[in-house]
């Protein structure tokens, strides 16, 4: 009998700790959009967990640096606040997160992060009248029939052409071959653009080869079949992740080729384990370089570096301008901060598609179409040792 | 010459299937299960071997074995904390258990080892590829290992299952669980150990894997996984040359498929490759027929 009066009184403490946990955690999440003052509420989705995580957690620092700075700039003025919600790369998870942060008073979103998920929200978006600008959704679905939806980085169709113009011109001798995902939009969408304008230009590609989604796939048959067609010039439109399974590779076939990779490429110097001499001569397209020597981006990697204890990859410059082109953006408005969300954004387009221009870490001078692409001039990088250098 | 380069790629993708293919067949055999966890367990031996070999600095041979000791371990935790209370409680509670465990280990490692990706160094590291043939032939150590290590493991494996008193004892439960403990054989001790040699295999086999092929993730396992659990279903579940004849016929048909007919089809064409088997020997290659009990 002693014994389960104890367990009744234990069942009784812990409901009584589990209430008050879910009063608190209520309270420290709706803190956002309804609070006093001067205050914009932001809302942000990535994924913070699962294997993308790397990107929802470098957009979600990036845009965190951004919204401190502008904060402790102008204690006055208007006061930002950064709430990221977590999609795991899903879709549906995406959307769920996207109905919290309205219910909780947002009233401009940046995201989603990935292509995927952000496509989902991006017609949520448009139906309930949410102002997004995505830093890293590059797929053409995102913004396709959307006029609310704005990217920050380049779409998928522009990597592909800028790839296609620049070797066409710099290596018009080059034996040029592609392996793509074709398990992936992000992948198969660039190959598709840089094979039409590199066949444009008068050229044909040697070898074509595919593989799906696996990075931990066998690519000894692809590398062969590149080898024996006789390429020496690689266009890699895909992650870093496998990028670096391939030149491992390849590498131990004692395949000698250069690669070229698009803005999936980055990071690939900061994959722990791997052998950065393998990556020497690697040449890849990327708006953003922590090793350029440009003052704002300097400040930008130390302040990252400092806080987060890594050293920032694009996406996180991606979404430190998006959160600075929402500021000046939301300036032009001459909207309050009390304005509802639906306001915002029409306002919001309406500065987007006028002749607003944002600079920041990616680039100087972005301009918006209506269509919601991004216009910035692509930088081509070569990885000279373990460092990007512009080319 | 192209075509015995594919013919090496494709046995040492084959005998990776097959090491793991061993953990699935052997834990159906005797406990009637799918252990659908064991391809995350493969994961887990190559993050240990991987941060033994990086952070502490040990001998990649160091680092496998205690790999598979740690693997071993927790195959019979696993066993132990969730399979065996469910033991008797139906098919279908087991299944979603082990889906269940799967997604368990992979988050735990996202956990411990976060979502960035690393790149394994391989155990062969500074080994030279052999070329022969004017070095149009190209052999690597980690391949030539891997298919050797497998047929070691196998003949190891049969000898051990044939021969010893251990390993009529695990014959014995597969073949009937009941008569087994009224003759005196400890049925949970085989089951334990069932699940501890399968593990330790996998932590081999995410090794060897994660040195051919050197990117370690948390979801590195899965695709394995399901690959090796297609080589065993394919060379007939329960049967352990069968579980080395299925990896092997695997990987060859996924790398020559991939060489010779389209590299956007190989998976389509390994798993028709499977339907077409099953569909002429429902059990698989090496499978025994089972008189169904009424």
């Amino acid at each position: 009998m002693k014994n389960k009066k104890w367990t009744k009184f234990v069942a009784v403490v812990l409901s009584c700790m589990m209430i008050l946990m879910m009063v608190a955690g209520c309270g420290s999440k709706s803190g956002g959009g309804d609070s006093e003052g001067n205050t914009l509420y932001i809302g942000g989705i990535g994924p913070l967990t699962g294997a993308a995580a790397l990107y929802g957690n470098a957009v979600k620092n990036g845009a965190q640096l951004a919204v401190d700075e502008i904060n402790a700039a102008n204690p006055d003025g208007v006061q930002l606040v950064w709430d990221m919600q977590d999609d795991e790369h899903d879709a549906e998870k995406s959307v769920n997160a996207y109905n919290k942060l309205v219910d909780n008073g947002m009233q401009v979103l940046i995201g989603a992060v990935t292509t995927a998920p952000c496509t989902a929200v991006a017609s949520e978006a448009n139906a309930n009248r949410t102002f997004a600008l995505t830093p890293s959704a590059s797929g053409p679905a995102v913004t396709e029939g959307n006029d609310n939806v704005f990217q920050l980085c380049f779409s998928d169709p522009n990597q592909g052409i800028a790839s296609a113009e620049y070797i066409a011109t710099n290596y018009p001798d080059a034996k040029v071959g592609v392996i793509y995902n074709n398990a992936d939009n992000y992948s198969s969408g660039i190959y598709d653009k840089f094979k039409s304008e590199y066949e444009a230009s008068g050229k044909q590609l040697a070898a074509v080869e595919a593989f799906s989604d696996d990075a931990n796939a066998d690519f000894t048959a692809q590398l062969n079949s590149l080898k024996n067609a006789g390429v020496d010039l690689i266009f890699l439109p895909i992650y870093y992740t496998p990028a670096s399974n391939i030149m491992t590779q390849a590498n131990k076939m004692g395949y000698d080729v250069t690669y070229f990779g698009v803005d999936g490429m980055d990071g690939i110097l900061d994959l722990e384990g791997f052998d950065t001499s393998l990556a020497e001569g690697v040449l890849l397209l990327t708006p953003f370089t922590p090793y350029s020597e440009d003052e704002a981006v300097q400040n930008f990697v130390k302040a990252y570096e400092e806080k987060f204890n890594e050293t920032p990859i694009q996406f996180a410059a991606d979404a430190y301008d998006c959160v600075y082109a929402i500021y000046d953006a939301f300036g032009k408005t001459g909207l309050g901060t009390d304005a509802s969300m639906e306001d915002i954004c029409e306002a919001m387009i309406g500065v987007f598609t006028g002749d607003f221009t944002a600079s920041g870490l990616t680039a100087e001078e972005m301009k918006w179409e209506a269509s919601g692409e991004v216009n910035k001039t692509p930088k081509v990088c070569v990885i000279e040792g373990g460092k990007y250098v512009e080319k | 010459m192209n075509f015995l380069n594919s013919l090496i790629s494709g046995l040492s993708l084959g005998s990776v299937y097959a090491i793991i293919a061993l953990g699935y067949t052997m834990v159906y055999g005797i406990s009637k299960m799918l252990n659908f966890a064991h391809g995350d367990v493969i994961m887990v031996g190559g993050y240990i071997s991987f941060c033994l070999t990086m952070y502490m600095g040990m001998n990649g041979w160091v680092a496998l074995a205690l790999a598979m000791a740690v693997c071993t371990l927790l195959g019979i935790t696993i066993e132990r904390l969730a399979y065996r209370p469910l033991r008797g409680t139906g098919s279908l509670a087991v299944l979603i258990t082990a889906i269940g465990v799967s997604y368990f280990l992979q988050n735990s490692a996202l956990l411990i080892w976060g979502a960035n990706p690393r790149v394994f160094t391989s155990l062969f590291d500074g080994v030279d590829t052999i070329h022969a043939a004017n070095g149009q032939l190209t052999i690597t150590a980690e391949s030539l290992f891997t298919i050797v290590a497998n047929i070691v493991i196998m003949i190891c494996l049969t000898l051990f299952v044939s021969r010893t008193k251990a390993g009529k004892a695990m014959r014995a439960v597969s073949e009937d669980n009941g008569a087994a403990q009224l003759m005196g054989i400890n049925v949970n001790r085989s089951i334990s150990m069932t699940f501890a040699i399968g593990s330790g295999l996998a932590a081999v086999a995410g090794v060897l894997m994660c040195s051919a092929y050197p990117v370690l993730m948390p979801t590195t396992g899965s695709m394995p996984g399901i690959k090796a659990f297609t080589a065993a279903v394919f060379g007939g579940i329960g049967s352990i040359p069968g579980a080395m004849i299925g990896g092997l016929i695997l990987g060859i048909i996924e790398i020559m498929s991939r060489a010779y007919i389209s590299t956007e089809l190989s998976d389509a064409i390994v798993f028709a490759c499977l339907i077409i088997v099953l569909l002429v020997k429902p059990t698989g290659l090496l499978g025994k027929k089972v008189n169904e009990k009424v």
